[in-house]
């Protein structure tokens, strides 16, 4: 009885899903799906290397520190930070008294409260805050910015499918469009054609535009617009991802000592069951 | 626990006897993983799985609670109070990524254990109690999974949990009515994000239970193995401690590198990107997948394409839940008395089709549904079906299979070399002499 039931809802399911199959092979006969153009033009991130690669990757401060001022003097204009605090930055090599100074130079007060009117007032940053909010809302964002909304950067590496790589391909990947290009994918007022951004047209200025637009200490290599994306975009990974080398080496102890405990544990079993071989 | 031969527990220590007979619980434990459970002693490594399972279950509980005491279920705050345990908390990151990963691990093991048993026919008499709660533990991993996944709140978090309580709204005129009683509102909000953490915390509790009943039916036929018959004397098993103790304590320790590997490096490796961009209920991912471990049933949802007398969302919806539902027939759809694949010829060719469709199935639930990906997932549900509510059935019908070994020790001293062909019925019958089984806890 199970097997004859059994047997007709598979009958029935197979010839639901056969008919399914034989009208979508038809389609696909009859009308072959198009690749569509943003498939077409799209690229994928470019390769490109990070001291945090890999399962010995560590941060390289010193890029970290450049890629931070890129990030202040460049993105903070219009891409928030929220979960970084200026605190967070001592992991990144910046002295207190460094970052106290980062925190009341900032170019943004924090939020707070007049302590004799009671009114909404803004006080400088200290090293406590997290990096203050860009715009009041969404709305205000979108309004200064051609009505696309720039994303919160603490978590973008994480956020993206290539991570960094896609980051910096996005920061060098501003080109004019091909002339295949059609017309209706060709960027509109305030857009700008960028291969590695899904379709392909993305509302961000072009954010790095000249060679030492970010000035650079002395002692590091030059700021070139390739530099600076680099340094930026190792700088998003630590925002994103601020535990990478506790985790690294914490993976390793663990690791070595998880075999040595297997090959114990490997050989109290081939032990116990020598006479039962 | 079963078998006659059985060693029993005997404390020698006055305070163990003292609680033997108070409260019997080392016993207990004596009979249902020490010494006093008699083992086949020919298992191979697919028999580790369980014990791995249950590992991860408990890794789950443990970093899971720890999780819950930092997260916060609540629309406004839940994705940056896991935020919060990535960058605050200490430890917070370690948590987070072994709860994530060994969820992944879980349903690995869980995933090997199932296949192992449908090769070596495990789901068959004296065993079906024991697949059969199987499968309710997987329902409710599958449950507690998917509600987990929802916690962080992140896009795929939302999006999900707007697909998958959307399969309601197909059942004809209630559909939305449940699907907006799942969510408690109409769209997936505060209200879902505090249900979801309350049942994510509790299902996991209800499948330690399941998984007691699931041993303590194990226990009562006791364990199968690979030759797929019967125990037949004392020399055909061993203690299950120190010999499988031991052996499980190796699969362990590479249950755990692998974790590790997992964990400390490729920590968002099986997640989705998409799920560290907060929910946004007015900006839809261009593809929502749900994890991996959910992509073959993903594939057979969107592999009905076409209204025929239902609508082709109600196909899929009934096809996904028909899926899972048929293995709790398995036991009376196969009804070949051989039970290992081992010995069944024609059976082991379409296992392996099987395998292999299933994973098809599974690369397929995580493409975008374009052609053909949509064609190879109707032309692997198809199979699927076919596998096992028509050919199975024929083929324990037709086949015939290859002479079983007399006994579990004779399979081990001369492996392949069977004595006798297998007369219908030989290694699934309980031969005559063979002990009655006992309920756990009985023998005392
Ligand atoms: C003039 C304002 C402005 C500046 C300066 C700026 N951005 Fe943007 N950014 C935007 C806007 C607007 C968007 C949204 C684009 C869209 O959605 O089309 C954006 C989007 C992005 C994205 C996300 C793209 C995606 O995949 O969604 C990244 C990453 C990014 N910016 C990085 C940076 C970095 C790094 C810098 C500093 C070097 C920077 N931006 C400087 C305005 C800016
Ligand atoms: C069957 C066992 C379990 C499974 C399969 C499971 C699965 C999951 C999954 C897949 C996630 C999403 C992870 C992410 O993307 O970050 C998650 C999150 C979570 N789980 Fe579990 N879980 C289990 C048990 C538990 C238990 C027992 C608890 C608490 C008592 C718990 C508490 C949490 C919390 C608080 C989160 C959200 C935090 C986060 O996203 O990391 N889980 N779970």
């Amino acid at each position: 009885m199970v097997r004859l039931i059994a047997f007709l809802v598979g009958i029935g399911l197979v010839g639901v899903l056969a008919f399914s199959l034989i009208t979508g092979a038809v389609n696909f006969i009859a009308d072959p799906p198009q690749a569509t153009v943003e498939h077409e033009f799209h690229e994928e991130p470019r390769d490109v290397a990070f001291a945090s690669d890999g399962p010995f990757g560590h941060f390289d401060r010193q890029q970290l520190q450049r890629g931070f001022h890129v990030y202040r003097d460049v993105c903070a204009a219009c891409h928030s930070l929220g979960l970084v605090t200026f605190r967070d930055l001592e992991q990144i090599g910046f002295s207190e008294a460094e970052i106290d100074a980062i925190a009341a130079q900032w170019i943004r007060e924090v939020p707070s409260v007049n302590p004799e009117t009671g009114e909404a007032d803004t006080r400088p940053a200290i090293a406590a805050d997290r990096i203050p909010a860009v715009y009041a809302n969404e709305v205000a964002a979108r309004a200064a910015n051609n009505n696309a909304l720039p994303p919160d950067l603490s978590l973008i590496t994480k956020a993206r499918e290539g991570g960094a790589a896609y980051v910096y391909s996005l920061l060098t990947g501003y080109q004019n469009p091909p002339a295949e290009l059609p017309a209706e994918n060709r960027p509109g007022p305030g857009l700008y054609y960028n291969p590695y951004f899904a379709n392909l047209n993305l509302a961000m200025t072009p954010p790095l535009t000249a060679d030492g637009q970010v000035a650079y200490a002395a002692g590091n290599p030059p700021a070139t617009r390739d530099q600076m994306a680099r340094d930026v975009s190792a700088f998003l990974i630590w925002a994103a991802e601020p535990k990478l080398e506790e985790r690294h080496a914490l993976g390793w102890a663990v690791i070595i000592f998880l075999i040595f405990a297997t090959a114990l544990a490997w050989l109290a079993y081939q032990n116990i069951w020598r006479d039962r071989h | 626990m079963s078998f006659p031969w059985a060693r029993q527990y005997d404390p020698k220590n006055p305070f163990m006897r003292w609680m033997d007979e108070k409260l019997p619980l080392p016993r207990l434990v004596y009979n249902a993983v020490g010494a006093g459970y008699p083992v086949p002693r020919n298992l191979n490594y697919f028999w580790n799985f369980g014990v791995l399972a249950g590992l991860a279950l408990v890794i789950q509980i443990v970093t899971g609670i720890v999780l819950a005491m930092h997260y916060a279920a609540s629309g406004d705050i839940a994705f940056n109070s896991v935020e919060h345990i990535m960058r605050d908390v200490n430890s917070g990151w370690l948590f987070r990524y072994l709860h994530a990963n060994g969820a992944s691990l879980f349903f690995v093991a869980i995933y090997i254990h199932m296949f192992r048993g449908l090769y070596y026919g495990s789901y068959k008499p004296p065993r079906e109690m024991v697949w059969l709660l199987g499968l309710v533990i997987y329902l409710l991993m599958m449950a507690t999974a998917f509600m987990g996944y929802v916690l962080p709140w992140g896009q795929m978090s939302f999006w999900g949990a707007q697909v998958i309580t959307g399969f309601f709204s197909a059942i004809p005129l209630v559909g939305e009515e449940i699907r907006v009683w799942l969510l408690g509102g109409y769209a997936p909000d505060g209200a879902t994000l505090n249900r979801f953490f309350s049942l994510h915390y509790l299902l996991p509790f209800v499948i330690a239970g399941v998984v007691i009943l699931h041993i303590w039916a194990l226990h009562i036929p006791g364990s199968g193995n690979p030759a797929g018959i019967d125990v037949k004397g004392e020399q055909d098993t061993v203690p299950f401690h120190p010999y499988y103790t031991a052996k499980d304590g190796f699969g362990v320790g590479i249950f755990l590198i692998l974790l590790a590997i997992m964990t400390f490096f490729l920590p968002n490796y099986l997640g989705h990107a998409d799920n560290y961009i907060p929910a946004n209920p007015l900006s839809t991912p261009a593809h929502i997948v749900p994890e991996w471990y959910f992509w073959p049933f993903y594939a057979i949802l969107r592999a009905f394409t076409v209204d025929l007398i239902l609508p082709a969302k109600l196909w899929g919806v009934l096809a996904m839940f028909a899926s899972i539902l048929l293995l709790f027939f398995l036991p009376w759809l196969d009804r070949s008395p051989v039970r290992s694949g081992n010995y069944r010829p024609q059976f082991r060719i379409w296992f392996w089709v099987l395998v292999l469709d299933v994973l098809i199935l599974g690369w397929m639930g995580g493409l975008p549904p374009e052609e053909p990906y949509v064609m190879i997932s109707q032309v692997a549900t198809i199979y699927y079906f076919a596998h096992f509510l028509i050919i199975l059935p024929i083929v324990s019908r037709i086949e015939r299979p290859l002479p079983l070994p007399n006994s579990i020790t004779e399979a081990i001293l001369r492996p392949g070399k069977g004595e006798q062909q297998a007369p219908p019925g030989m290694g699934s019958e309980h031969q005559p002499g063979d002990p009655e089984p006992r309920p756990a806890g009985q023998e005392a």
